[in-house]
């Protein structure tokens, strides 16, 4: 089966990020960016379903500036087989993102597509089950477990009281959770055979989405400051604290 | 034109986030529809009906809505919602798997995990794990939204809204639910409870958790825990805090053997006060703890405990 795998150019978890003194968003200018981490997931995961057997070709597929092609270079060395690069200087919604995948689907027609569950930047949790009801296809989010058997998938679900199992009928859409796999590194070689994978390369423009927003972003500010409190000596110390000053027990 | 909240329930219980949603509904200032969609559920739409500032509550009293599919209630919400100015939904784990679903097929955007509501049409809402705070505007004809309800209060049980069944069925062949593992706890629920104590990687395995229980008791605490120590097998990872996982905001947030990640951070760094107990006095935690304690936590905890 075909897999595709939508993946993100965010921020490096690990930066501190800092925001636009004039309040018009996160400073992104010389700061590393990576593949958002739950899409790395998603490669991971397809690029096992190929390992097991099951898949037979992974195409990954990225939306955004001439820089998300270094992701899916990433992808491409993690595994998967070639990559799709839409082009836009814009920066999109969910629902639009959602909207350029829906026609990559239907001109891919993919088995089964696996996105992160959220990006770490905009943390919205949102374009997978977009996808989804776009195209019409049952989903299983936040995914710990996926297995594939016939034209079913049956996934475990992490949802807030312990776990979820559904089972979908293939073509179905797939969203990451963390504990779902343990994504490898990608190795020299396979970096260097990466380069001569086929990518290509469509302007956003030329899907016939409309690609604007009615959600306005007024302004980005850096939250309120914690302020540091103090260090106690001891649990004598803590315990008074806490029934005389916060008096919260 | 009204609201309509979708209800958050186990078919038998009303859940305590919808008390803190419906405060966020109200503060967008017009008529509130809850909307119960499950099977059974009469007892959860009871409740539903003696929230505050609530007029009507519709009830979807269906075998599709028993596990709360995303395919069927989004199909649901999607078409009820046509009639309304918002939907809003908590931001669990079952609103943030449908409510995107229903914003693509009524083709509108949909905000996410709101925690502040400026007007009918402008939100706040933090981005990259709490980091920064965007305050968007939508002009969308109807305002999909969910709430990150930690961010509220709890309205009053004392209305009395009516209550009226709907027969809509809406089943789908592609999905099926095949089971639930669901964590069993006396506990409080995480999300909801006033004091939160979380053990880390620091804990060193899963036993040691047991070194917390008697503090909870004593403190009608839930227990958490960070990423580090769901990976490790220390805990199931509905416990888990952070960006992740649950976002919390109890009055009181005792974080032990916890360094402090940014993406733990963002699950409970509005908690009214934080406790810290860590032996490494440099952990990033230290930075934020309204009180640290810095020692020893196998020696730290029983004694904590005994002078409860």
């Amino acid at each position: 089966m075909k897999i595709l795998v939508p993946v993100k150019r965010a921020i490096d978890y690990n930066v501190k990020v800092r925001v636009k003194s004039d309040q018009s968003g996160v400073d992104l200018a010389n700061t590393k960016m990576a593949i958002n981490p739950f899409c790395e997931i998603a490669v991971e995961e397809a690029v096992r379903l190929r390992e097991q057997g099951i898949a037979s070709e992974i195409v990954v597929v990225s939306i955004g500036d001439k820089a998300c092609q270094e992701q899916i270079r990433t992808a491409l060395a993690l595994g998967a087989d070639r990559g799709l690069h839409i082009e836009t200087e814009q920066s999109l919604e969910s629902l639009q993102v959602a909207k350029l995948l829906q026609k990559v689907v239907e001109a891919e027609q993919p088995q089964l597509v696996i996105l992160g569950k959220q990006s770490i930047d905009s943390d919205n949790n949102q374009t997978g089950q977009m996808l989804a009801a776009l195209c019409g296809l049952p989903q299983g989010t936040f995914a710990s477990k996926v297995e594939i058997s016939g034209d079913k998938v049956k996934v475990t679900r992490e949802v807030d009281g312990g776990l979820q199992t559904v089972s979908l009928t293939l073509p179905a859409v797939v969203t990451t959770d963390l504990r779902l796999n343990e994504p490898r590194y990608a190795s020299l070689p396979n970096i260097m055979k990466a380069k001569r994978k086929p990518l290509d390369v469509k302007a956003a423009a030329d899907f016939g989405v409309e690609l604007t927003s009615k959600v306005k972003l007024l302004k980005v500010e850096a939250p309120a400051q914690r302020q540091g409190g103090v260090k106690v000596a001891d649990v004598a110390e803590l315990v008074a604290k806490l029934k005389n000053e916060a008096k919260v027990i | 034109m009204a609201i309509l909240v979708y209800v958050e329930h186990d078919n038998a219980h009303l859940k305590a986030e919808n008390l803190k949603l419906v405060d966020a509904a109200t503060k967008m200032g017009s008529e509130l529809h809850l909307l119960v969609a499950g099977y059974q559920c009469q007892d959860v739409a009871q409740q539903a009906a003696t929230l505050a500032g609530v007029s009507k509550v519709l009830v979807a009293d269906d075998a599709a809505y028993e596990h709360q599919l995303a395919e069927n209630i989004g199909e649901l919400v999607t078409e009820l919602g046509r009639d309304y100015s918002h939907i809003l939904a908590a931001a669990t784990t079952t609103g943030k798997n449908f409510m995107p679903r229903v914003a693509a097929l009524l083709d509108v955007a949909q905000i996410s995990d709101i925690i502040k509501v400026e007007s009918a049409d402008t939100f706040v809402r933090p981005i990259y794990a709490g980091n920064a705070i965007a305050t968007v505007q939508s002009e969308d004809a109807i305002k999909v939204i969910t709430v990150r309800t930690s961010a509220f209060d709890a309205v009053e049980q004392s209305g009395s809204a009516v209550v009226e069944a709907i027969s809509l069925s809406k089943e789908n062949s592609l999905s099926a639910f095949v089971g639930a593992e669901l964590t069993k706890s006396e506990r409080p629920e995480l999300t909801a409870a006033r004091v939160v104590i979380s053990g880390g990687r620091g804990m060193q395995n899963g036993d040691n958790f047991k070194l917390l229980e008697g503090i909870a008791d004593k403190l009608g605490a839930a227990i958490g825990a960070s990423r580090a120590a769901v990976d490790a097998g220390f805990v199931p990872n509905d416990m888990q805090v952070g960006q992740t996982g649950k976002i919390v905001a109890p009055e009181l947030y005792i974080a032990v053997g916890i360094s402090g990640a940014i993406q733990h951070l963002a699950g409970m760094k509005d908690s009214k006060f934080i406790v810290a107990i860590n032996k490494d006095e440099e952990a990033p935690i230290f930075q934020i703890a309204d009180y640290g304690l810095v020692g020893d936590l196998f020696q730290i905890l029983p004694e904590l405990e005994a002078s409860l």
